[in-house]
């Protein structure tokens, strides 16, 4: 098992306004959880990607809700954990993004969470009326 | 986010720096949209101020280049793509919508 040498919540407002400071918030802690510069790009991008599906898909829209940020730098790498109170998904079910296909037929869906899926080396998601939305994203220290 | 643009006799250079994300990326829509819609369809963006492309910011960019693309009456070139954008680029399969070149000076003179 992994020790947790610092944890930190923060909780930001459901907008876009939120994001440049969130993605600050998760450099800190990524660089205190001694991840290299594309293990933090990658942990940045994918944090923001998870907070506008957060925005756009969980509560439809900016200022509907708020988003829980929970950083634990660990002995291996860093996790985040996401939680929201909005509507709630199942990743198996969103189609895979529009790869290989000519430029004309290419659509935004499905983008963010491939993107997601590929930045982190652990994703896990789930949902109950209690908790809400919770979704943990995991990097590894190289 | 800065976006400066400067209008050449075959092409368009747009100068972009700054973080292109969900908060940002209608900003810099608005502005494709006001050059595409002035009847010019060759652009160059120099990104090499760019520190942060989110999906949201791919896709101001990729319908740029569709618009640009229908008709054969232009294209969308990039220069100075950070790696670390570039790997993400590639990861979703998006990099081959766009020619990547090394310097502005290049990418204007392909036109």
């Amino acid at each position: 098992m992994a020790e947790v040498f610092q944890s930190a919540r923060r909780f930001f407002a459901g907008r876009y306004d939120s994001l440049n400071e969130i993605r600050e918030f998760i450099a800190e802690a990524a660089q205190a959880a001694e991840l290299d510069p594309q293990g933090i790009y990658a942990m940045q991008l994918a944090v923001d990607e998870a907070c506008c599906n957060i925005i756009d898909h969980a509560y439809g829209g900016e200022d509907r809700g708020v988003i829980d940020c929970q950083v634990d730098v660990r002995s291996d790498g860093l996790l985040v954990t996401l939680i929201d109170h909005g509507r709630s998904f199942d990743p198996d079910k969103v189609p895979p993004p529009p790869i290989g296909k000519p430029l004309k037929a290419v659509k935004p869906r499905g983008v963010g969470l491939y993107l997601i899926k590929k930045m982190v080396d652990k994703l896990e998601y789930r949902s109950s009326s209690g908790e809400g939305n919770v979704m943990r994203l995991f990097k590894r220290k190289r | 986010m800065e976006i400066k643009h400067s209008q050449f006799k075959r092409c368009d250079l747009v100068r972009i720096s700054g973080r292109l994300d969900s908060a940002t990326a209608p900003i810099l829509e608005e502005k494709l949209e006001a050059i595409t819609e002035s009847g010019r369809f060759r652009l160059v963006l120099d990104l090499n101020g760019v520190d942060f492309i989110s999906s949201k910011g791919w896709w101001v960019l990729i319908n740029t280049q569709k618009k640009c693309k229908r008709f054969n009456r232009g294209e969308v070139l990039l220069v100075n793509v950070q790696p670390h954008i570039r790997d993400s680029l590639e990861l979703v399969g998006m990099g081959k919508y766009f020619k990547i070149y090394d310097d502005v000076a290049s990418a204007v003179g392909s036109f």
